[in-house]
């Protein structure tokens, strides 16, 4: 499977990019690791004008606490996030998300920013970010998560806007990422993670909609003081899960259920 | 329309003219005639065309050849020099880590990288680091116990006296 043609340039700078996309004009797309977007373009499901590559974009390659926030630039790969002593200190839950994200060789290509450009429904980040309330960096604004995602493969990002970093609030406390998959590899049918704040517990889910959800209806229960097998029950509410190949909605309804009250015993 | 391909594959400094939708387990196969690293699913699930990209196994098939510009490519071809072979290639063979062997380089790169970093793995961390890696014929069992192999012959390789 061969991708239909398309021009290339490569950009050594967050600026060259943004003008290299200005230049190429509506159709063009970055590729980063392009894990997620090769395989569409050897599919020919994505047939851009133009790709514009930014693995060249060194400057956005970095994780940086500051106060109680953990900044972490677009271009840092999975394998990076795996290793990164200040995430593993910071945002356990990160690294724990990074290490489920495909298999070792995607790890090695993959990176933060392509997940949340991409925003795939069953990608892990956007759950994460989502729940915690991260801001999204781009080279002319600062977008809130909630507001950031909003449909399938689809953000609030201008055609030649570039993702530049994400800021996570830093959680040490107890965390637990769940994602249910049939090979190790897949992506989520449905994850579900969980992080104790000193403010109470936040809960995200992956796969159960088109975009990553907070079940809010779960950390609500959990602060009036409901068991976890309890609060857990309300994990499917309001939720309209897609029904594919791999999994029914109603099975992942169930599964949103079963992996929240999971994820709250292991992390606590 | 072709641009410049600077890359170094299995020592050898190259320079080609490249179409940009050239993926790169193409350039090897095609433009460099080393086609030991296979297309298996062309999916980017099977991991049969892993090779090391400055050290780190990554698909080829899912990269893009001008992505490779100014790296250092290894592939099975490289692993070993010319006429011998490297202790995993040694491995795979003495404990018939393979049964029709379409996945096998793709098996040998992703295990040297895992080895590359792990001199001990064990046999969780050798399932781990082989993820993203399919056979279809032998199980598992047996690519396990050769890559453990590997591992030995490897460190004691290591500790052996120069000369010695």
């Amino acid at each position: 499977m061969i991708p239909a043609a398309f021009q290339y340039s490569k950009a050594g700078s967050v600026k060259e990019a943004v003008a290299q996309l200005r230049e190429a004009g509506p159709e063009a797309k970055v590729i980063a690791g392009g894990q997620s977007l090769i395989p569409l373009l050897r599919l020919r499901l994505s047939q851009p004008s133009h790709l514009v590559d930014v693995n060249g974009v060194r400057e956005l390659d970095y994780v940086h606490p500051e106060g109680d926030l953990l900044r972490v630039g677009a271009m840092t790969r999975h394998s990076t996030l795996v290793r990164s002593e200040l995430v593993q200190r910071h945002l356990p839950l990160l690294a724990e998300m990074a290490a489920q994200v495909g298999d070792p060789q995607i790890r090695a290509r993959g990176t933060l920013g392509g997940v949340f450009a991409h925003a795939d429904a069953a990608g892990d980040y956007p759950t994460l970010a989502v729940m915690l309330d991260a801001t999204i960096v781009t080279d002319r604004r600062r977008v809130a998560a909630r507001d950031f995602f909003q449909h399938l493969f689809t953000t609030a990002l201008a055609d030649d806007e570039l993702v530049c970093e994400v800021v996570f609030p830093m959680a040490p406390g107890p965390h637990r990422y769940i994602k249910f998959r049939r090979r190790l590899y897949d992506w989520a049918i449905v994850g579900a993670a969980v992080q104790k704040l000193d403010s109470g517990w936040r809960v995200g889910l992956t796969h159960v909609g088109p975009t990553a959800v907070r079940a809010a209806a779960v950390e609500s229960r959990l602060q009036a003081g409901a068991s976890f097998t309890e609060a857990a029950g309300a994990a499917a509410d309001g939720l309209e899960p897609p029904s594919d190949a791999r999994a029914s909605a109603d099975y992942r309804r169930h599964l949103a259920q079963v992996l929240t009250r999971r994820a709250l015993e292991q992390a606590a | 329309m072709g641009q410049t391909l600077r890359v170094t594959v299995n020592g050898e400094a190259r320079s080609d003219e490249v179409e940009p939708r050239l993926l790169l387990v193409h350039y090897l196969r095609e433009t460099c005639g080393l086609t030991g690293t296979h297309v298996g699913c062309d999916t980017s699930q099977c991991g049969a065309c892993t090779v090391l990209l400055d050290g780190a196994a990554v698909k080829s098939c899912n990269m893009l050849a001008l992505q490779a510009d100014g790296a250092e490519i290894t592939t099975i071809e490289g692993l070993a020099p010319e006429g011998g072979l490297h202790p995993l290639q040694t491995a795979f063979w003495e404990n018939h880590g393979l049964q029709c062997g379409y996945c096998t380089p793709g098996f040998i790169m992703a295990a040297a990288a895992l080895l590359a970093e792990n001199h001990d793995p064990s046999d969780e961390e050798i399932g781990r680091g082989l993820e993203g890696n399919l056979c279809r014929c032998t199980g598992y069992v047996n690519i396990r116990k050769a890559v453990k192999a590997a591992a030995l012959a490897m460190r004691e390789g290591a500790a052996a006296p120069i000369g010695g």
